[in-house]
C-alpha cells in the first residue's frame, strides 16, 4: 500500500504536550515540513522560547537550544555569525518577543541577520495562564485584565509585522493565520518561503501566525476560531509587509 | 619580543589569538577600548564578526548563541552592564556553556562614575545571576596578565563548559605596560559532541537549562556541583610575596596588590614582618594559604577597592583563628602604600 501521509522527518515521534485547539502543534508540523522540502534539516537549529513552547526542542529533529525569555533573537544572531552555514530559527510568543524581548527583535531586524522568526501571536501569555500580553485586544479580558485590556491605563496592542516592516533591512515579513484551510496553507507557504531566503543568504525573514489559545481564552477550539475570525484579525490585518531585498545582506 | 600597549587592547589581542573572533558588546566607559580594538581588527580575521549589540542583555545572549556553535566569543563591559548580564551569565552555566566575560569594575552603586574600583567582587564570586551556580573568575594585576589571563580564561571555559570571568578594574584597562604575546593560543577543545552546528550524519544536540522535575533538577545541580568541587580542587591560583616569616598577612588582588607590594616591602624595612597573598583565582578563593598563614600570623588585612567583600572571603578562610581587618578606599581612590602601612601599624 502506498503511503500518502507521513510525518516529517524533521519531527520527532512524541506527541505534542500542547492543549486541544492549541496553535503550535500545527506550525511546528508546518516548519518541519518546510525544512523537509528545501533539504535543510541537519543544518538547522532551532531556537526554543520561554512560554508553552520552551519545550518546541522535544519535537525537532533538528540542533535545539532553549533562549532566556525575549532573548531569543540575540541568541540566533550569535549563532547564525558564528556559523554562517546553519539554518537558524527563533520560534517565539507574544510575551516573549513583543514584551521582554522587543529590543532584541527590532535590532536583529535592524541589522538584517540572516534568520527566520517565527512569531506566535495568541494575544495572550499561554504558559503562566493567561495574563495580558503586549498582543492583548482592547477590551480582551485575561487574568490581568480581569474587566477587559482598558487603553486608558494599559494602552492598545503592539503591531510587530507593521512597526518591523517600518525598517529597511528585513527581507520578508508576513502575517498569516490559522483560522482556516487557505489560511493554514498561506502559513505554511510564508514559512517555508522564509526559511528559503535565509537559505539562500537573503536577509532577515519574518512570519507572524496568529494562533487560537482556547485554553486561555476561556473557550472551545470551535469558539476560539470564531473569534480570531469577528476580533482578532480585524486588528491584525493578514498579508505581506515586506518582500524587498535588505539594505544590506547577511550571509 | 615585548610591546607597549594599553592594558583593554592587549586583552582585546590575546582574545582574539587565543580565536575569540565573534565579539559582541555595548559601550560602556572605562572598556570602550575592547569594543573599537575588536571592531577595526575583527572584519581583518576570517570568520570574525563583531557585533555592536543594542544591550548588554543582548550581547551576552549573543555570546550564549555563539559559543553553542563550539566556536570562541567575547563579551566585555563595566559594571552597570555587567549587572545587565547576570541573567545571561546564570543561564550560560545553567546550560554548561564556555564563555568568557571582561568585567572592567568602575566606581558604583547605581550610574557611579568611571573611575577604578574592586566593589563587584561579591558580582563575579558570589552569584549575581539568578540559581546555584559558580563561574570562574580571574584577576590580573598588570597589563601582561590581562593578556595571560584572557588566554587562561578561554582554556578553563572550555575545559569546564562554564563561563569565566576576567575581573579587573579601570586602572589596568586604562594603563600602558609592556607586553609578549604569542603569535596563537591554540585550542585543544573538542565541543563536537554537544555543539550546535545542524544534525548532519547524527542524532540532534540540545543545549538548554530546564528541568521540571524536582529531583531532576537536583540531579543536574549536583551534577553542575561536582564539577565546581574540581575547579576548586585543579583551578585555584595565588601568589604569595615575602610570606614565609610573615607575622602580618596582607591580601589584595588585582592593582591593589601592586600598591601592597610596596607597603610590605615599606614594613619590611620598619622591622615589621609583613607578606601578601594575592588571589589569582578569586572563585575558585585561595583558602589553602590562609588557613596555613593563620598558624603563624598575628593578624590578616584584607585591602580593597571598595567598602569590603574580599575580606569576607578571608575571615571565611581564616574562620575565626586570626584577626582579619580591612582597609579600602571607594570612588575611584587608589590606596597609597603610607596608607596601607598606617592600616597596619594601626593594629600592631
Amino acid at each position: 500500500m502506498q503511503k500518502v501521509f507521513e510525518r516529517p522527518k524533521s519531527l520527532n515521534d512524541r506527541p505534542f504536550h500542547y492543549c486541544p485547539g492549541c496553535g503550535h502543534g500545527i506550525v511546528h508540523r508546518m516548519i518541519a515540513e518546510a525544512l523537509d522540502e528545501l533539504g535543510l534539516q541537519e543544518r538547522t537549529v532551532l531556537i526554543s522560547p520561554v512560554g508553552c513552547s520552551v519545550f518546541a526542542y522535544w519535537y525537532f529533529e533538528t540542533d535545539n537550544v532553549q533562549a532566556a525569555h525575549g532573548r531569543a533573537p540575540a541568541v540566533g544572531t550569535g549563532l547564525k555569525r558564528a556559523n554562517p552555514d546553519s539554518i537558524v530559527i527563533s520560534y517565539q510568543g507574544d510575551g516573549d518577543l513583543a514584551s521582554s524581548g522587543t529590543a532584541e527583535i527590532i535590532h536583529a531586524a535592524a541589522r538584517g541577520e540572516n534568520f527566520t522568526v517565527i512569531f506566535i501571536n495568541n494575544a495572550i501569555y499561554g504558559m503562566t495562564g493567561g495574563q495580558m500580553a503586549p498582543t492583548t485586544l482592547v477590551g480582551q479580558a485575561t487574568s490581568t485584565s480581569p474587566y477587559g485590556r482598558d487603553p486608558k491605563f494599559a494602552g492598545h496592542p503592539i503591531h510587530v509585522s507593521e512597526m518591523l516592516a517600518s525598517l529597511k533591512a528585513p527581507r520578508y515579513i508576513e502575517r498569516t493565520s490559522l483560522n482556516n484551510v487557505a489560511n493554514l496553507t498561506r502559513t505554511k507557504r510564508a514559512i517555508k518561503k522564509a526559511l528559503d531566503l535565509q537559505n539562500k543568504g537573503e536577509g532577515f525573514t519574518f512570519v507572524e501566525v496568529l494562533a487560537p489559545c482556547p485554553t486561555n481564552w476561556g473557550v472551545d477550539p470551535g469558539e476560539a476560531i470564531d473569534w480570531m475570525e469577528s476580533t482578532m484579525m480585524p486588528e491584525y490585518p493578514l498579508g505581506v509587509f515586506r518582500d524587498v531585498k535588505g539594505a544590506e545582506v547577511k550571509s | 619580543m615585548k610591546v607597549l600597549m594599553k592594558g583593554n587592547e592587549a586583552l582585546s589581542e590575546a582574545a582574539i589569538r587565543a580565536g575569540a573572533t565573534l565579539y559582541f558588546g555595548y559601550p560602556i566607559t572605562p572598556q570602550n577600548e575592547i569594543g573599537e580594538y575588536m571592531s577595526r581588527r575583527l572584519p581583518m580575521v576570517p570568520g570574525g564578526a563583531y557585533i555592536q549589540a543594542e544591550t548588554e542583555v543582548a550581547s551576552i545572549n549573543m555570546v550564549y548563541g555563539a559559543v553553542c556553535t563550539g566556536r570562541r566569543a567575547l563579551t566585555s563591559s563595566s559594571s552597570p552592564g555587567i549587572s545587565l548580564m547576570m541573567e545571561g551569565i546564570s543561564y550560560l552555566a545553567g546550560a554548561e556553556l564556555p564563555a568568557v566575560i571582561v568585567s572592567i569594575m568602575r566606581g558604583g552603586p547605581g550610574l557611579g562614575n568611571i573611575n577604578p574600583e574592586q566593589a563587584d567582587y561579591f558580582q563575579a564570586t558570589k552569584g549575581g545571576g539568578h540559581g546555584s551556580y559558580r563561574m570562574i573568575a580571574l584577576a590580573p594585576a598588570s597589563v601582561q596578565e590581562m593578556t595571560d589571563l584572557t588566554v587562561l580564561a578561554f582554556d578553563l571555559a572550555d575545559k569546564y563548559r562554564n563561563p569565566v570571568m576576567v575581573l579587573a578594574d579601570g586602572n589596568l584597562g586604562q594603563m600602558m605596560e609592556p607586553v609578549e604575546l604569542q603569535d596563537s593560543y591554540p585550542s585543544t577543545h573538542d565541543h563536537s559532541g554537544w555543539a550546535l552546528t545542524g544534525p548532519k550524519g547524527r542524532k540532534g544536540h540540545t543545549v538548554t537549562s530546564i528541568y521540571l522535575d524536582a529531583d531532576e533538577m537536583e540531579e543536574y545541580v549536583h551534577k553542575l556541583y561536582r564539577k565546581y568541587d574540581e575547579i576548586e580542587r585543579q583551578e585555584t591560583r595565588f601568589e604569595e610575596f615575602q610570606t614565609e616569616d610573615a607575622e602580618v598577612v596582607i591580601v589584595a588582588y588585582g592593582i591593589v596588590s601592586r600598591v601592597v607590594r610596596s607597603a610590605v616591602e615599606s614594613l619590611r624595612q620598619d622591622g615589621i614582618k609583613a607578606g601578601m597573598v594575592r588571589p589569582i583565582t578569586l572563585w575558585p578563593y585561595p583558602k589553602a594559604p590562609l588557613q596555613r598563614l593563620a598558624r603563624q600570623a598575628k593578624f590578616f588585612l584584607a585591602c580593597e577597592m571598595s567598602m569590603g567583600q574580599m575580606v569576607e572571603d578571608v575571615m571565611l578562610s581564616v574562620n575565626g583563628v586570626r584577626p582579619v581587618y580591612f582597609y579600602g578606599r571607594s570612588g575611584g581612590n587608589v590606596p597609597t602604600p603610607a596608607e596601607v602601612v598606617a592600616a597596619v601599624k594601626q593594629r600592631m
